[in-house]
């Protein structure tokens, strides 16, 4: 194994903020029930709303308008479960029994739900993506008729960085009386997010990507919204949210928040130079690529290529063994006998998809990280390609 | 800090042995090619062959794939040099993760692509000898014609542990381009499992 370690999955999850990691110590001992009224309850509760004022005046939201769960994955799941939900009591009963429209590029965590919605008797429409992954946007418009509850649409895709046109689409879905949920997890932290700005009733975001915490992420919900909670019991977000806090886990995500304000624009224009840099590198060093995404409305740190004639968990595991950390959409790496339903939503031919490796910059990369990719990563691909059935040297 | 997968598989994946490389620099017997780029693999097979013992003296292989079927497959390409073409035939993806210290069970479908390709580069070798009475491959009955499965390798695969048709397809890789065989596969799945079960 490599001595030199560069970790360039950061759409996978970030390493702590060294800031945060202190106020994580710091709160080490914050053992307190928030709930409870006693003094040990409230120094917990008075961290607990300091995380909430900052995490919502950085989105633009009123801090009664932000509940904090386990993940960006349970906001998912809690915002479409809304609209299955049938009980006599809660409000929700105007959103329910109505027709959602997502988007096929959406995180598993908003596909597999809506499975298992259609399970339980409600319609859902699936928006496809240009070349690009953009939503079509002409086909959504048709799609968004008086009988959609809800549209969900993510802000910016986690394998190939497009941004999607939210403003926009939400804008549609009200036109025409429909609510509009947007999973911002790979969003937040990287390019500016304001939830009035972009007329959005929903909105996930997840502590882990942007340099927080794991098991710790917020689901935004605009006054006077039917709701529905997935988790019931106690009293905790509200009634929005059962379950004792996770108050390290909100010290965490708030102070991720807190430093994303002082240091975001900063560390994005930083990420992108970076990544425009092994972009440039990759292009100039390996013949027969091919970039996926968008070309300008991309995250500032992704970078997705495709390397013809070579199988992605072989390049993968090849990185990894030069000590460069990266993830691919190759079917081999997941699991599953399909490759990326991303690239293949783009048109991406299926060998391109079992080829492409996500490149994904974070805070901690630096000038170095990317010369020392661009010189591990043309033997590794050529090594790949020499004894490929499927490359025979075209360009040379 | 330990790797993904077996020593093993790791000293193989990174110094494959006996990799096609040049063209001009093997005389071969009999080749093959089997997979599908599509489904993320495919391997082509070269075999030199003693035309009297009928054995194999020497082969070469290349491949689309992953870590598991580049391993898989070097393994294999050093295990088949003088056995006879019968004893290679008989070589199974299971025999291939043994001697790879094993392979995670979602990874043993990645390793079929070698031994399939081996045999196809054997029945190659009779069909260019005038001995097409030994090619097995026509007593098999192909069921998935995307990725060339036949009934006797769904059987295998039975007799394997595969027990649903998920399973079945981690095992063969069938079904996995067009999806018109499954009815027919789920059929012989529970034919088998009743046969051997």
């Amino acid at each position: 194994m490599s001595t030199r370690q560069v970790y360039m999955d950061n759409n996978a999850t970030t390493p702590l903020h060294p800031e945060v990691k202190k106020a994580i110590i710091e709160g080490i001992d914050i053992f307190g029930n928030a709930s409870s009224l006693h003094s040990f309850g409230r120094r917990a509760r008075k961290h607990i709303e300091k995380a909430r004022k900052t995490v919502t005046s950085f989105i633009g939201a009123e801090p009664d308008e932000l509940i904090f769960v386990g993940s960006g994955s349970e906001a998912n799941n809690t915002v479409l479960n809304i609209f299955a939900c049938k009980c006599p009591v809660c409000n929700s009963k105007k959103a329910c029994t109505k027709e959602i429209i997502t988007s096929v590029v959406e995180h598993p965590c908003i596909l597999r739900t809506s499975e298992c919605l259609i399970g339980k008797g409600l319609s859902v429409l699936y928006v496809g993506v240009d070349q690009f992954g953009k939503i079509d946007m002409e086909l959504i418009k048709e799609m968004i008729t008086d009988k959609t509850g809800l549209v969900s649409i993510m802000m910016a895709n986690n394998e190939i960085g497009t941004i999607m046109d939210i403003k926009k689409i939400a804008n549609m879905a009200h036109a025409r009386g429909a609510l509009f949920h947007t999973d911002a997890a790979q969003a937040v932290g990287k390019i500016p997010v304001n939830v009035v700005g972009l007329d959005v009733d929903f909105l996930t975001l997840s502590a882990h990507k942007t340099y927080g915490p794991k098991g710790i992420g917020a689901l935004y919900i605009k006054k006077g919204t039917p709701f529905c909670p997935m988790i019931y019991g106690g009293h905790q977000e509200r009634g929005r949210r059962a379950g004792t806090e996770n108050t390290l886990g909100i010290v965490g995500l708030g102070k991720a928040v807190e430093m994303l304000t002082k240091e975001m624009a900063e560390d994005t224009a930083k990420i992108l130079d970076l990544k425009l840099k092994l972009k440039a590198g990759i292009e100039e060093s390996v013949p027969d690529i091919y970039f996926n995404g968008h070309p300008d409305d991309c995250l500032p740190g992704t970078l997705n290529v495709s390397f013809i004639g070579a199988e992605g968990e072989s390049i993968l595991l090849h990185l990894d063994l030069a000590g460069i950390a990266v993830s691919t959409g190759s079917a081999c790496a997941s699991g599953s006998l399909d490759p990326s339903h991303v690239l293949l939503a783009t048109g991406t031919s299926a060998e391109k998809a079992h080829g492409s490796i996500r490149f994904s910059l974070g805070r901690e990369n630096t000038k170095e990280d990317v010369d020392y990719v661009l010189e591990k990563l043309p033997g590794i691909i050529a090594g790949i390609r020499s004894i490929s059935t499927a490359y025979d040297g075209r360009k040379k | 800090m330990e790797w993904v997968y077996s020593e093993e598989v790791k000293d193989h994946f990174i110094n494959p042995r006996n990799v096609f490389i040049d063209e001009g620099a093997f005389d071969y017997d009999a080749k093959s090619v089997v997979g599908n780029i599509k489904c993320g693999d495919e391997m082509a097979f070269y075999i030199k062959v003693d035309k009297n013992k009928n054995t194999i003296l020497d082969c070469r292989w290349k491949t689309y794939g992953c870590a598991s079927a580049i391993a898989s497959t070097s393994v294999l390409s050093e295990k088949v040099k003088g056995m006879t073409l019968d004893e290679a035939y008989d070589i199974s993806p299971r025999d291939l993760a043994k001697d790879l210290g094993g392979l995670p069970e979602h990874k043993i479908h990645c390793s079929v692509l070698g031994d399939k390709a081996l045999r196809a580069a054997i029945d190659n070798y009779y069909e260019r000898n005038g001995m097409s009475g030994k090619i097995r491959k026509e007593k098999a009955k192909v069921i998935c014609k995307c990725m060339n499965v036949t009934d006797q390798e769904i059987e295998n695969a039975v007799t394997e542990g595969a027990n649903t048709y998920l399973e079945l397809q981690e095992h063969t890789k069938l079904g996995a381009v067009c999806g018109q065989c499954k009815e027919e596969a789920i059929k012989l799945l529970e034919k088998y499992r009743k046969e051997h079960f």
